[in-house]
């Protein structure tokens, strides 16, 4: 963290706002996708992961007798800046046996460059080759470096470049809070 | 997460939390493995060297094997066939290795000392695949992973070393890994192979075999180094066998769940009985696994490291 960095974060949104957020992005995919049986939610580690587990919390709230398949990515491997920046963690990846035909939804916490992205796009595909790919994240700030859009958006946030979303998981319920950092 | 090396030296220097992110990583490596895509594209357009100046096969393969499923540019370079047999200095060698653009030199030689001269002298990455009787990292890191996979925290975990520890870079880099995680280790051997200095290393030495098993949570056997040792240690392979071979009487006196390891080539007969090896007590096989997973992991963290090279 910068030395420079204020002593808290600020506050941007609390559980309920997040919730919000979350409920449309699920009413959102439940419109487009009428039944999960072809339906892999693959959150991107780590943040992405939080953001998934919420959206598969009212996702089966909604398909309450059907399973919803599911997985967890790290892109570590696959990222385009290997060698040139700090070494990133490795987390676990777990994506499920069956791949191809489906339809895959990755979730992520922030799309800025598309970077993220792209590297989850090649790492999917030494797993299978799915009907379609979508992309769903909680906040969207713009400032794209690549060809790539969104399907499904929290929110849009126009905030400086110097400044960071921070998506934290109240161990209680899972349910998360954002807070705004300087980097 | 702690990691900024450039290179891999020994395990000596490194640090818990470096140890840890190495076998943390390895994880991540270990479950491409498994999938049929078995490559992922992390050292992309690098060029790796393996300087094999002592014969290898098994370290050797993989490495090779791990530098290519991260995508890498691998060349093999051998004693036997290079300049070495034409007088060339190990110095020239590796600055020619480096004028084809090598990014990550792996190296193993008979000499201690071999890889932290060459961190000195190139501008490579450099990995020590083990030199002479000093260091042997990867070997270390590998059966670390092993035995944190089947055991959990190592923290206070009984782990005895039976067999040749004079000789042996394995042993002295286990001892070191082992003790930064806490465990506790116990060395057990003849005692010209083992001898009481290695005290001083802050383990406990014991010539009665039932004495250095029987509380173990993990043995570690390692293989008798015949063609290292300049003259007999002891009378014969046959007489070690019958006084600390791990045999069927012996496992007996062992903890039900106590972990078998053995870093390879196995003497069968000498240092376990071929029935203990095979069976499930024993987790040899999973050691290879594993050191593929770790080795992976290695060439991607010093890939990455941007720090200065350590002394």
């Amino acid at each position: 963290m910068n030395a420079e960095k204020v002593a808290e974060d600020q506050l941007l949104f609390d559980v309920e706002k997040v919730h919000s957020m979350v409920v449309s992005m699920a009413d959102a995919i439940k419109t487009y996708h009428a039944s999960p049986d072809s339906l892999v939610i693959i959150g991107i580690q780590q943040k992405g992961v939080l953001v998934k587990e919420s959206i598969l919390r009212l996702l089966k709230q909604a398909w309450p007798s059907e399973e919803i398949s599911t997985g967890e990515l790290d892109i570590g491997m696959f990222r385009d800046d290997l060698g040139a920046n700090p070494v990133p963690h490795i987390q676990p990846t777990s994506i499920p046996d069956h791949l191809d035909d489906m339809d895959v939804i990755l979730v992520d916490d922030v799309l800025q460059s598309g970077r993220t992205t792209r590297a989850a796009l090649d790492a999917l595909r030494d797993f299978g080759r799915p009907r379609s790919v979508q992309l769903a994240v909680l906040f969207d700030r713009g400032q794209r470096r690549l060809p790539i859009q969104p399907d499904y958006v929290g929110q849009k946030l126009d905030i400086e470049d110097d400044q960071l979303i921070v998506v934290k998981s109240l161990e209680e319920d899972g349910g998360l809070q954002v807070y705004l950092a300087l980097k | 997460m702690s990691w900024n090396r450039k290179h891999l030296l020994d395990i000596y220097s490194l640090s818990k939390e470096e140890i840890l992110t190495v076998l943390d990583t390895a994880r991540g490596f270990k479950q491409v493995g498994r999938r049929s895509i078995k490559k992922v594209p992390a050292l992309r357009g690098k060029t790796v060297v393996n300087l094999f100046v002592e014969p290898s096969t098994r370290t050797r393969v993989s490495f090779e094997l791990a530098a290519q499923r991260l995508n890498a540019d691998i060349i093999n370079f051998t004693a036997e066939a290079s300049s070495f047999k034409k007088g060339e200095t190990l110095k020239d060698t590796i600055r020619n290795l480096e004028a084809l653009t090598a990014d990550i030199v792996i190296i193993r030689h008979s000499s201690a000392g071999a890889a932290h001269f060459l961190s000195r002298v190139v501008e490579s990455s450099i990995v020590n695949a083990g030199d002479g009787a000093h260091s042997h990292p990867t070997q270390a890191l590998l059966d670390l992973y092993t035995m944190r996979d089947k055991k959990g925290d190592l923290e206070g975990k009984e782990v005895t070393i039976l067999g040749d520890i004079l000789f042996s870079r394995v042993a002295r880099s286990n001892i070191w890994g082992l003790q930064k995680l806490g465990a506790k280790v116990t060395l057990c051997g003849p005692p010209t192979l083992v001898p009481k200095s290695l005290e001083s290393m802050g383990c406990k030495v014991t010539y009665d075999v039932r004495e250095a098993i029987s509380n173990a949570d993990i043995i570690n056997l390692l293989r008798i180094q015949h063609e290292r040792q300049q003259h007999s240690m002891f009378p014969s392979l046959g007489e070690y066998s019958k006084l600390f071979g791990l045999n069927r009487e012996r496992l007996a006196w062992t903890k039900p769940d106590a972990l078998i390891m053995h870093p390879g080539p196995i003497n069968r007969g000498v240092e376990i009985e071929s029935e203990i090896a095979d069976s499930e007590r024993s987790v040899v096989l999973e050691q290879v696994t594993n050191g593929l997973a770790v080795r992976m992991a290695v060439l991607f963290l010093v890939n990455g490291g941007k720090g200065e090279s350590f002394e």
